[in-house]
């Protein structure tokens, strides 16, 4: 047994075998063959035995997860279906007498290179990852190795992944994934955010080397203290089976609160809504008790797709989340892509800082083709329930002024095309320390702030979230932090508007006291930490809470002090 | 022999979706497809040599059948193009 510690990254405990993620050794030598027919039916056997694998997998996918995840497995199946592509590597074993390996992956190269040549086709060009896909799919079979596709897991397991991308997730079955661990990230990466919405525990960071972990070892997965347990004794899986009876209880427990209203001890209610990504979000949200959601990140659209999506899919995906909802408050915020959220179609150039680049609402300023697509869908569906829009990575007053015309300018258009539009609230996501400092100027423009955390932090500390080698500057706690979100929270309300917050901060359980104490009027987090938020707002009295926030803006120099304080506060309660 | 022009319409040209529909079409038939673009022309039962094309909007495409079906080719071939927004 072997105990590792890695960055707790999503709530919960699981005990199940590992399945590791990895990609197998697929080298292989050319050579010279003596029987061509022979290699040209072993070639056969290969495709065949993928396009079965291909089959099923497709099925699998489709009945878990819908159309869209399946369809590139009907593109990988077309592919191998081709009978160019198949003649074309029989003439090449035939005619050189080389190994099919080698006629494979040369004949495959020579297709992904013209694919790649043709810039100004990105759909083609993305299609040269399908077939690099495929090439690896029959290459393991002619080699012998196995290939691991999550989509065909069938029992229950832990994924064991140096890093998981978007459509790795996407084949997750949520009922045999039960954990991941991964040595990649930290509590804000991709992969951690998406196992909180799947309710995965999780860890992330893994501080010891994944390849000491073989498949089928039994993993204890602790997502809640970041612990990692290898090949466990009888004794720990008991003690483990204890504490997740207990985390279960602890659940329960919580479920009490799914119904309330969030209250302090002194009668005070801020508002515990939900971040979702898409609208599958919304069970999760509305099961813990969201009273409303405080982020809808719309990227998803643009992201699972292979070209720009149109107003109607927008409106309906829109219109869906806002009845679903049924008149509580929705926050969506416009279209955030680029930085690492990079669309192949769009064919944006790589850059060297994505981060301080060409993003967000940059892009959209830039290209209003696109934007105003999207105000319209937001428009349209404003008439279906409580929405309000707010626009990401806002650093100018004059970006504000030009994306709040364009807005008017399609609300005036389609009220005069006679289309029901509502009523929208209009705010800015508070991120790029420029307007931290200036809200004040801000807030007489919009009709809400909403603080986005994650974001604001690194580039307060000036510290790449992803980058594990400065993941220590990454503090939420730090006083430099703390005080900028005051002062924003403060600006917000000597102007007489809301402050919200959408980042992972809103829902750490060491935060909310001091945001509390600062005012702030809505919480907005991962669904999974509402109920125990609210139970811990429950217990806090706003008067205490305010000289908390005082404290620790004044008088702290370190996130360790800050945590102290905060600890002091709680136990004197 | 059947042979037929088309302006693609289409915004992204011939990409992945409809050049995936094209091909299973055309493999529907006996006949030999081909599909002509810009002096080059490949098989239309080929996906790959479909997508390396990279026929995009606004181009002329020609398309050819050669065999005993070339009519029901040529007319299945037109209705997917149309279904698939490619022409008008």
């Amino acid at each position: 047994m072997t105990t590792y510690k890695g960055i707790a990254a999503s709530d919960g405990i699981a005990i199940a075998s590992a399945f590791r993620l990895t990609e197998p050794d697929l080298s292989f030598k050319k050579h010279s063959i003596d029987d061509p027919d022979r290699e040209i039916r072993r070639f056969h056997d290969a495709i065949d035995i993928s396009k079965e694998e291909l089959l099923t997998i497709q099925q699998r996918t489709l009945e878990d997860l819908g159309r869209h995840e399946a369809e590139v497995f009907k593109a990988h199946i077309a592919i191998l279906s081709d009978p160019e592509l198949l003649t074309r590597i029989e003439t090449v074993i035939r005619r050189e007498h080389v190994n099919a390996e080698a006629a494979l992956g040369e004949v495959t190269d020579s297709y992904i290179k013209i694919f790649n040549s043709m810039t100004d086709n990105d759909y083609i060009r993305q299609r040269s990852s399908d077939i690099n896909d495929v090439t690896k799919r029959v290459l393991s079979h002619l080699l012998g190795v196995k290939l691991t596709d999550p989509a065909l897991i069938n029992r229950r397991v832990i994924i064991i992944a140096h890093d998981l991308t978007p459509s790795n997730t996407a084949q997750f079955v949520p009922n045999y994934v039960k954990g991941i661990v991964s040595d990649m990230g930290g509590r804000t990466s991709h992969s951690a955010i998406m196992s909180r919405t799947l309710e995965i525990p999780a860890v992330v960071g893994f501080k010891g080397s994944l390849a000491e972990i073989k498949n089928g070892d039994t993993v204890i997965v602790d997502g809640l203290t970041g612990n990692v347990i290898v090949n466990p004794r009888q004794d720990e899986i008991k003690q483990y089976q204890d504490k997740i009876k207990k985390y279960r209880n602890r659940k329960n427990q919580l479920s009490s609160f799914k119904n309330q209203t969030t209250t302090s001890s002194d009668g005070k209610h801020p508002i515990l809504a939900a971040n979702i990504g898409t609208p599958d979000d919304l069970t999760a949200a509305i099961e813990n008790g969201a009273e409303g959601i405080g982020l809808f990140r719309t990227e998803f659209l643009y992201m699972d797709s292979d070209q720009l999506p149109t107003e109607d899919e927008q409106f309906s995906a829109y219109k869906d989340v806002l009845q679903k909802m049924k008149g509580k408050p929705v926050i969506m915020r416009t279209a955030d892509i680029g930085g690492d959220k990079d669309l192949p179609y769009l064919d944006t150039p790589k850059e060297a800082n994505p981060f301080l680049g060409y993003r967000a609402i940059r892009m959209s300023l830039d290209r209003t083709d696109i934007f105003k697509v999207q105000l319209r869908a937001l428009l349209r569906a404003s008439a279906f329930g409580d929405l309000s829009v707010m626009f990401p990575m806002i650093t100018t007053i004059n970006e504000l002024k030009r994306a709040k015309n364009i807005l008017e300018q399609q609300r005036q258009q389609l009220i005069s095309a006679d289309v029901a539009v509502g009523h929208i609230k209009i705010g800015i996501m508070v991120e790029v320390p420029a307007a931290a400092i200036l809200a004040d100027q801000f807030a007489n423009e919009v009709d809400f702030m909403s603080i986005g955390t994650n974001d604001l932090i690194q580039y307060v500390m000036a510290a790449d979230r992803g980058n594990k080698r400065v993941s220590y500057l990454y503090q939420p706690y730090n006083p430099a932090v703390l005080r900028l979100i005051k002062s924003i929270i403060d600006a917000c309300h000597e102007n007489g508007i809301p402050a919200y917050m959408c980042g992972e901060m809103a829902g750490d359980q060491t935060a909310i006291p001091i945001l509390f104490g600062m005012g702030l009027n809505e919480f907005s987090m991962s669904a999974t930490s509402i109920l125990k938020s609210r139970a811990l707002i429950k217990g806090l009295d706003s008067r205490e809470m305010v000289t908390l926030a005082n404290r620790t803006v004044s008088l702290a120099s370190t996130s360790e002090q800050v945590v102290h304080y905060v600890h002091q506060a709680l136990e004197a309660e | 022999m059947e042979k037929r022009q088309y302006n693609i319409i289409a915004e992204t040209g011939i990409h992945a979706r409809p050049a995936t529909l094209l091909v299973q079409t055309a493999s529907k038939f006996n006949a030999d497809i081909t599909l002509e673009y810009q002096e080059k022309s490949v098989n239309l039962k080929s996906i790959m040599g479909v997508m390396s094309l990279g026929v995009g909007q606004s181009a002329s495409v020609t398309i050819t059948a050669d065999g005993d079906d070339e009519k029901q080719a040529i007319d299945a071939i037109t209705e997917t193009m149309k279904a698939e927004g490619l022409t008008d």
